[in-house]
Order: structure tokens, then C-alpha cells, then sequence
């Protein structure tokens, strides 16, 4: 049923009749009912959603859409998206994709596909390991990751992909967790409106291979310590009684008490539109620092135009100009002579 | 459209002008000396008098080596005629030589008592030095075989032009030009589309147009004006097939091919590319062609390339990708994914030597094994290839029609012979090209992703943003009609066979193979791809000498023509020459048990019609 051409569509609507084989207590579930419910929200017509995954357990996402889906190779969904995309513009593209699909073998495709800002909004479950083979660390995994391939655990530092996401200078990056359903809602959706490329880190937990990778974030006893809620326009505060808050002193974060020794007025006041990538990404930067809080929601939103509009755009300008090309007159081009 | 206009001619001495029928002429100078342009231009201004040709650029590596150094030599070779030609020639008649690296480089081509051009003034002992020469070979009677013309080429090209006001550099850029006009004179050309050319390339530089034409004009009288050259040689214009001609590439012909590809599917071309030599230019080439709605990319690497293609075939344009050995090889795993989802994709390898970086500006033709069975697992995919440089627009054209009749990944082989080579190719009329249009699947009713037709056993092509179609694919494997997941023993082994019947299915679409020469006989040549030339001259040869031989010229190599095998069996023996090891040597004894014998060169050059010659000699004596 609709109402001027626009589609009244439910989460019912984007189910599949295909049996989803996540384990149980994934915290993909919790995803999958974010997207579907998010999509029938969105006022897009069915047929104009395509969800690109790569391989990993967050890749099986498309299956589980009832949408165009194209289930692809580890890593490379960004570049096949980008064919989607330049070729229908006018698509709905989603990649899914995960810590080791998105930054291990397809950090090269990630990066470039946002310094281009292609349109797609990219939902990265980021578990901190390999879930489908079975356990072994990823490039988001913390320094000292005991895991299959590492018994003596990780040496290498992870990846930061919010700052990774930036300093390649993804006009729109955003954090969410599975398990904050309405957070994760209004992130989704909020990227959905988003022209370009949107990045989101979604936390997810895999209760098989890396149980508890997020508590620290998600228990509620602890999570409003933990956790600080950016908002665009608000001041950075957060604590169980909303008494802290971050400052600025040069290129440094501190947190200080509000009411005693600092006012309100001291704390950041959250802008994700400023320009300057610095911004973003020092405060993308606070969650590696004792006692600093894990920022969640949009880091940064900025207007640029959308990579495959402007390629249109070249082309339709050069038709303007030339008008459109004749094939017998390009095959004809340059000298040529006729033998009688 | 061309005019013949003669050239200037003031009070001559007697002047002797022989009809011939063909000559072979090679410049070769510093990669800094023009011998590109050079050639490039002699080759048009033949093409345009009529005569057939075929060039063989070949270049160095490096953008620039040391200037005067023997890895810096970069030679052009053109072969014209007033009768057909195949190759660029065996031997050179006329070698124009800018220094000593040059010289050496390239003096045991040339014939005994051929021309030889020398410019003297980069003769000097820093120049032999460079060269690893101790002694002046103008000084020391080792040309005394050759006639020879030293010439003070960079001091006749600045008097030439000294008026114009030019540093000293600038005038010797011209020097090409001056050696140009030589060629010009000794072959009765005429200098029109050179100049054209000058006017066009250098529109916003009017000095230095007027500089190169001073220059060539200047060569050309020197020739005239001087004793030593009183033979001129007259090559009239062949007996072409009747029709409108140009001068062509492989790489343009495939990039035209595309574009006409386009237009006769009525279909969206989306070219994913990353540079490689020597397949550059057809994105170059493509890039241009926006009036034509022709979408390229120059993507982030080859996997990039390629997959980019095939999302833009999912979402229903024609994807292709273009690029050489060491790009295939990163593509092997995508490919796997075009297979396991069957959607149209064209894949182009322009061959090179390898392996790995190898021999980047050389030809070779190894990835024949590569592009049949490069893949993990049973993944089938057809495989054609060019055989001259205007057949590259056939080659495009076919591999596009394949790739969405039977929705499937297709190889296209050419390789950088035919990529810089060049050649007269007959212009067709769009109109005379067949129409393969796309047809998209719209129909929900009955929709089933993997469902067959019947005769290709292609599935249907269901692109994003069509109502009631919606459905995913993957590179997992699925259920065969449904295209659910599936792992079920017997539906793998069933898809596994139904894409290699696919595949097979195309053969009933090749035409037979006709041999050329004799339809039986003591001996059957078998070729594929640039060998195209060699052998036939060869065969052509040795047939006029009373030897029976055919050849078979193979233009699919996945599938084969269903009546190979029993032309094959009609020669008492088949040899296959090809510039690899035995590929298709191999798969051609696997598949007939025929007991073939191979002609291998792997030397980065193409074959000589004498080397084919001398093997035919060898097996019927």
C-alpha cells in the first residue's frame, strides 16, 4: 500500500524465508533487526536497497535482507559496490562488513572508497576477531591478544577505525553498539540520510570466539562511566550523575569535575560538522587514554559530493559539450583513404 | 581525406627511382630521440599512400635510461608493401641510426648492402664510450658490408633552423624530423600528414611547428641535393579489398570494439582499469570516449579493477577490465566469483614477458594456461584471441556478445605486439555489426535467479531497482534454479558441470575451422594470437616452393571448434608454434592425443618468418 508513490513497508517486509545460522546469543541478530527495521522506515522502495558484504560472519547479512544482495569476497565489497554504484546512482547501497573483512585484507578498498565518498553506508561489526575461522585476532583485537593464531598473544597495535575511517576523511563516521538498539536505530538512520560515504563501527559481541569483548561498555552498572554519548551541539559530558566532562588544553583531552573547579562552559560543546579533521579525530582518540570514556554516535558529518555523482556529472558534461559521440564517426577518426 | 602533392624539387643530379615491392625500415635512436614519432608518422603517411604494413615498436622499459646508453635504445620497425603484408620483416632494408648504442643495438639486422643512416655528430668518443665501444665503427671499415650515409645530422638540423631563434636543445628535438624527411625522399612520400599532424600536435606552439617542417623539408632536400642518394625507390599502393581504411592499433581496436560493443547491446560500458604495461592505453583511449556514455575507472589496484567491474555488471552495465600478466594474476580470485556468480564480465590480458615484472614491454604469449585454468577449483571460462591489430576490434565485439549471451566471464588474449603494432584495417559501417541487445529479466512471476535457458544455459540477468526481483547472490555454492546456499554433494557436483556445459555450449556457436593453405598435407601449422603474420608468410613461402601444408589460426581457445580435432588428424604432422613453452602444444595432445610437435620462442621478439620457415624445412625434408 502506498501513499504517493511512497512505499508503506515493515520490518516484516525485509525478512527472508531463509534459516539464519548465526549462533545463538550473536550479536548480530541484534543488527539484522536494527537494519530491517531501519529500512522499512526509510521510505525507499524494496527494490532499490542493495546490501555488498565481503566474507565473515558479518557478511551472511545479506541472506537475511530481503533486498537486492550480493554476498562477494573477503574484503573487496567496497570496489563491487563501487560498480554498483556508478553504474544506478539512484541505489540504496549497504556494504556489511567486518573488523578483518574491512581492515585487514580490505583496508586498501576502505580507505579508497572513502576519500572518494562513495555513497554507501558501511555497517562494520567490529567483534576484535575472526569469527568464521574460527578465532583468531583481528586488526582491532587489543596489544596481547591470546587467540589461535597468537597462544603467546598479539604484537601489533590495533587499529583505531574510527581514526582510521577519518584520517582518510570520511565525511561521515559514527559509532554504535549492537545491543543499544535505539542508539543503533537512530545511527542507522541517520547515516541513511547521509550523501557520501558513512562509516559506522557497529560493536558487536561474539559470544563464541570472544565473549565479553565489550562489557565493560554494555553493563549497566558500569556503562554510563564507560561510555560518552556525543552529541551533536551538546556539551562531551557523561558519568552515572552527568558530572564529568571533557576539556580541552591544546592538543590534549582532560576530564574534569563540572560544578567543582570547572564550569560547563569549560567542557567541549560536540560539533561533527567542523571541516578540520583534527577535531574529530582527537576526540576519536580519547578511548586509548586511562580513565577516558568510549565516544559513541556520529564523530563527523560533512557535505561533499558524492563520488559517483560527480562521474556522472563529467560524462553528462561532456555530452552537453560534444554532443552525443557517432560510432561510425569514431571509427572513422583520423586520416583515412579509400581504396577503390 | 589525404592529397597527394609533390614536394619540393629545385636543380637535382641524375636521379635514378627503382619500382619495388616492399622495404623494411627501422629507426632507432635514444628513448630521448623521437623514433616513436618518427615511425609513427612514416607509418601513417604509408598507410595513407595505400601500401599494406605492419610495425613492431619496441621500447625499453624505463621511461628514460641514460641518454646514449644501450639499454636506452628504442627502435621502430615498419615493413610496407605493394603486396600483402604480414609481418614487420625479417631483415631491415633502410637503418636509420641516431648514435652508437643504436648501432649496435641493431647493425646485425640489417641486410648486406642495406641503407644505413648514421647521424655522425653523436658519433664522438663520449658517445662510443656509452656504447661500450673502443673503436669508431665510421672509421674502422666494420660497415664497409652496408652502404653507408654519415650525416651531421644535429649540425644540418640547426642551420635549418637557426633563423627561428630556438636554444640549441630545442633545435635538436627536430633532428627526428630532419631524419624523417630523409625517409621521406628515399620512398617518394609526401610530407602532407606529417605536417598535419605538427599543426594539430603542436596547435598552441606555432615556433615549433614551423621548426619540425623546416627540419623535414630540410632532410629531404639534403637527400635530393646530394650525389651519394641517387636512388629513390617508388613502393606503389597495395591492391587492398575495396573500402574506407585507416591505420590502427590493438589497443585502439579493442577500445573501439568496445564502444561499438556498447552501442549493438544497447548496454552501459563500465571499464575498471589500473595502469600496467602495455595495457595503459585502453583505459587512455576509453577515458575519451564520455560521449559515448562509456564509464572508466582508474581504480585503487587490479582487484579493485576487476571487482568494480562486476558490481557495475550486477547492477546491469557491461564490465570490463583490462591489464596485463602479473594484473591477471591478482584477478584470479575475483574471476572465481564472476564464474561462481554468472554475470557478463570481459576480462582483457594484453600479454608481456614474465614472469613476474619480466619483460614489460615485451611480447610474449604465456598466459594462454593462466587464462584457461587460472583459477581455484573447477571454474570454467571461455577464452578468445586476437590475431592481428584490427582483428582486436573483433575480439572485443565477440567477447562483449559472449559475456552477456551465455552470462558468463570471458578472457580476451592480445598481447603487446598487437597492442603497439600497427596496421591498415578496413573500416566496417556501424550498420554491418551484428545487434546483440540486452534483454533484463522484469518478470516476477516465475522468477527463479539460477533458472536456465534452455540453449546457453545462461541465467537470467535480474539487475537492483527492479520490482519484485529481489534476491541475493554469492559466491557460495547454491542450489541450482533457486539459488539458495547449498552444500549438498550432489548439487555441487551438478553446478559444477552445468557451468562447464555452459562454457562448452559456446562451441556451437564457433564456426568450423578452415584451414588456409592446403586442406590435407604433410604438415599443419597451429597458431593463436600475433603469431598470425609469421606464419603466414611462412606458409605462403614454403607452399609456393611445392610444400603441402595448411595452417590452422586459432581465435577461441575456450571452447575449441567442434571440427579441430579432425582437420587436425588430415596432416601427417602438426607442429605448433607459439612464444611460450607448449601451451597450447599441451592442450592440444591432452585433448586430441595427436602427437604435435612445438616451434618455441621466448625472447620477447615476435617470431621471423625465417625461423618458421627453417622449422617446416626441418620436419619435411
Amino acid at each position: 500500500m502506498t501513499t504517493a508513490g511512497i512505499p508503506v513497508l515493515t520490518k516484516k517486509d525485509f525478512q527472508t524465508d531463509q534459516e539464519v545460522r548465526w549462533c545463538p546469543g550473536c550479536g548480530d541478530y541484534a543488527i539484522l533487526s536494527a537494519v530491517q527495521s531501519v529500512f522499512a522506515e526509510l521510505g525507499i522502495p524494496r527494490e532499490k536497497f542493495v546490501v555488498v558484504s565481503g566474507i565473515g560472519c558479518s557478511s551472511r547479512l545479506p541472506y537475511y535482507v530481503n533486498t537486492f544482495g550480493f554476498h562477494t569476497i573477503h574484503g573487496r565489497a567496497p570496489a563491487i559496490a563501487t560498480g554498483v554504484k556508478m553504474t544506478n546512482p539512484e541505489l540504496d547501497v549497504w556494504v556489511a562488513t567486518g573488523d578483518g573483512d574491512s581492515l585487514s585484507i580490505g583496508g586498501n578498498h576502505t580507505i579508497h572508497m572513502l576519500r572518494r565518498n562513495l555513497g554507501v553506508k558501511v555497517l562494520m561489526f567490529n567483534n576484535r576477531i575472526y569469527g568464521l575461522t574460527k578465532g583468531q585476532y583481528s586488526p582491532t583485537s587489543e596489544l596481547g591478544k591470546k587467540a589461535k593464531s597468537t597462544p603467546f598473544g598479539s604484537l601489533d597495535r590495533p587499529f583505531n577505525p574510527i581514526s582510521l575511517a577519518i584520517g582518510a576523511e570520511a565525511t561521515f563516521v559514527a559509532r554504535s553498539v549492537d545491543v543499544f538498539q535505539p542508539h543503533l536505530r537512530a545511527t542507522l538512520k541517520k547515516a541513511a540520510a547521509h550523501k557520501g560515504s558513512a562509516y559506522i563501527e557497529i560493536l558487536q559481541n561474539c559470544n563464541i570466539f570472544n565473549d565479553g569483548a565489550w562489557t565493560t561498555l554494555t553493563e549497566k552498572e558500569v556503562r554510563s562511566e564507560h561510555v560518552i554519548e556525543l552529541e551533536h551541539g551538546k556539551p562531551l559530558i557523561f558519568g552515572k550523575n552527568r558530572d564529568k566532562g571533557i576539556r580541552r588544553r591544546g592538543l590534549e583531552l582532560e576530564i574534569v569535575q563540572v560544578g567543582s573547579g570547572a564550569s560547563e562552559a569549560d567542557v567541549i560543546v560536540h560539533d561533527e560538522t567542523v571541516e578540520n579533521p583534527a577535531y574529530s579525530f582527537m576526540i576519536s582518540q580519547m578511548e586509548q587514554m586511562p580513565g577516558f570514556p568510549t565516544p559513541i554516535g556520529t564523530f563527523r558529518s560533512v557535505g561533499l559530493p558524492r563520488y559517483e555523482d560527480i562521474a556522472r556529472q563529467q560524462v553528462l558534461d561532456v555530452i552537453a559539450k560534444r554532443g552525443k559521440g557517432s560510432l561510425d564517426k569514431l571509427l572513422r577518426a583520423g586520416d583515412t583513404w579509400e581504396v577503390k | 581525406m589525404s592529397t597527394i602533392t609533390a614536394p619540393p624539387v629545385a636543380e637535382a643530379p641524375p636521379r635514378n627511382r627503382r619500382t619495388i615491392d616492399k622495404a623494411v625500415i627501422r629507426f632507432a635512436g635514444d628513448s630521448g630521440d623521437g623514433m616513436q614519432i618518427t615511425g609513427s608518422q612514416f607509418t601513417n603517411t604509408a598507410a595513407l599512400y595505400g601500401n599494406d604494413l605492419a610495425t613492431f615498436p619496441d621500447f625499453p622499459a624505463e621511461i628514460r635510461a641514460p641518454a646514449g646508453t644501450l639499454p636506452g635504445v628504442s627502435g621502430f620497425q615498419i615493413h610496407f608493401a605493394s603486396t600483402d603484408v604480414w609481418t614487420p620483416g625479417d631483415a631491415v632494408d633502410v637503418l636509420v641510426a641516431m648514435n652508437p648504442a643504436a648501432l649496435k643495438m641493431n647493425i646485425a639486422d640489417l641486410k648486406k648492402n642495406g641503407i644505413l643512416i648514421v647521424n655522425t655528430d653523436n658519433f664522438k668518443e663520449g658517445d662510443l664510450r656509452k656504447a661500450q665501444m673502443t673503436a669508431n665503427p665510421l672509421e674502422d671499415h666494420s660497415l664497409d658490408a652496408y652502404r653507408l650515409f654519415a650525416v651531421e645530422l644535429t649540425k644540418l638540423t640547426r642551420a635549418a633552423l637557426q633563423e627561428l631563434g630556438l636554444d640549441a636543445k630545442s633545435m635538436d628535438r627536430c633532428k627526428n624530423f630532419f631524419a624523417l624527411g630523409m625517409c621521406y625522399w628515399l620512398y617518394n612520400r609526401p610530407m602532407d600528414s606529417t605536417y598535419r599532424w605538427l599543426e594539430d600536435k603542436f596547435s598552441k606552439k606555432p615556433l615549433l611547428v614551423e621548426a619540425n617542417k623546416r627540419a623535414m623539408r630540410a632532410g629531404y632536400s639534403y637527400c635530393e641535393a646530394t650525389e651519394a642518394f641517387f636512388e629513390s625507390y617508388e613502393i606503389p599502393p597495395a591492391k587492398l579489398t575495396p573500402g574506407l581504411y585507416r591505420n590502427i592499433s590493438g589497443n585502439t581496436a579493442l577500445a573501439l570494439g568496445f564502444v561499438a560493443a556498447s552501442q549493438q547491446a544497447a548496454v552501459p560500458v563500465f571499464l575498471g582499469s589500473y595502469p600496467i604495461t602495455p595495457a595503459s592505453d585502453i583505459l587512455h583511449e576509453m577515458s575519451m570516449y564520455k560521449d559515448f556514455g562509456v564509464m572508466t575507472f582508474q581504480a585503487e589496484d587490479e582487484i579493485a579493477a576487476v571487482t568494480s567491474a562486476i558490481g557495475a555488471s550486477y547492477a546491469g552495465a557491461l564490465g570490463i577490465t583490462t591489464t596485463s600478466g602479473p594484473g591477471m594474476a591478482l584477478k584470479t580470485e575475483a574471476l572465481g566469483l564472476a564464474v561462481a556468480v554468472e554475470l557478463p564480465l570481459v576480462v582483457c590480458d594484453i600479454q608481456r614477458g614474465g614472469p613476474s615484472t619480466g619483460l614489460p614491454t615485451k611480447t610474449e604469449q604465456a598466459d594462454l594456461l593462466q587464462a584457461l585454468y587460472g583459477r581455484n577449483s573447477e571454474a570454467p571460462i571461455p577464452v578468445l584471441a586476437a590475431a592481428t591489430p584490427g582483428d582486436c576490434f573483433w575480439l572485443a565485439l565477440e567477447a562483449s556478445r559472449i559475456a552477456i549471451k551465455y552470462m558468463v566471464p570471458v578472457i580476451a588474449l592480445s598481447d603487446g605486439y598487437l597492442a603497439n603494432g600497427a596496421e591498415p584495417w578496413r573500416i566496417p559501417s556501424s550498420a554491418d555489426l551484428p545487434k546483440f541487445p540486452v534483454s533484463f529479466a522484469k518478470n516476477p512471476d516465475g522468477f527463479m535467479p539460477y533458472k536456465r535457458d534452455a540453449e546457453t544455459l545462461a541465467r537470467p540477468w535480474a539487475i537492483p531497482g527492479t520490482a519484485g526481483l529481489e534476491h541475493r547472490i554469492g559466491g557460495i555454492e547454491k542450489q541450482d534454479v533457486t539459488g539458495n546456499i547449498n552444500y549438498e554433494p550432489l548439487n555441487h557436483e551438478k553446478m559444477v558441470r552445468l557451468r562447464a556445459a555452459k562454457v562448452k555450449a559456446i562451441a556451437q556457436e564457433i564456426p568450423d575451422v578452415v584451414p588456409a593453405g592446403d586442406p590435407e598435407g604433410d604438415l599443419v601449422i597451429v597458431g593463436w594470437g600475433s603469431t598470425f603474420g609469421p606464419i603466414t608468410a611462412a606458409v605462403n613461402a614454403q607452399r609456393a616452393k611445392g610444400r603441402r601444408i595448411g595452417h590452422v589460426h586459432l581465435r577461441y581457445l575456450n571452447p575449441l571448434a567442434h571440427n579441430l580435432g579432425t582437420v587436425l588428424s588430415r596432416y601427417k604432422q602438426v607442429l605448433v608454434a607459439e612464444m611460450n613453452m607448449g601451451q597450447l602444444l599441451m592442450v592440444l595432445r591432452a585433448k586430441y592425443l595427436v602427437d604435435a610437435i612445438g616451434l618455441n620462442k621466448i625472447q620477447g621478439k615476435p617470431f621471423l618468418q625465417s625461423e618458421i620457415e627453417a622449422k617446416i624445412q626441418e620436419l619435411i625434408s
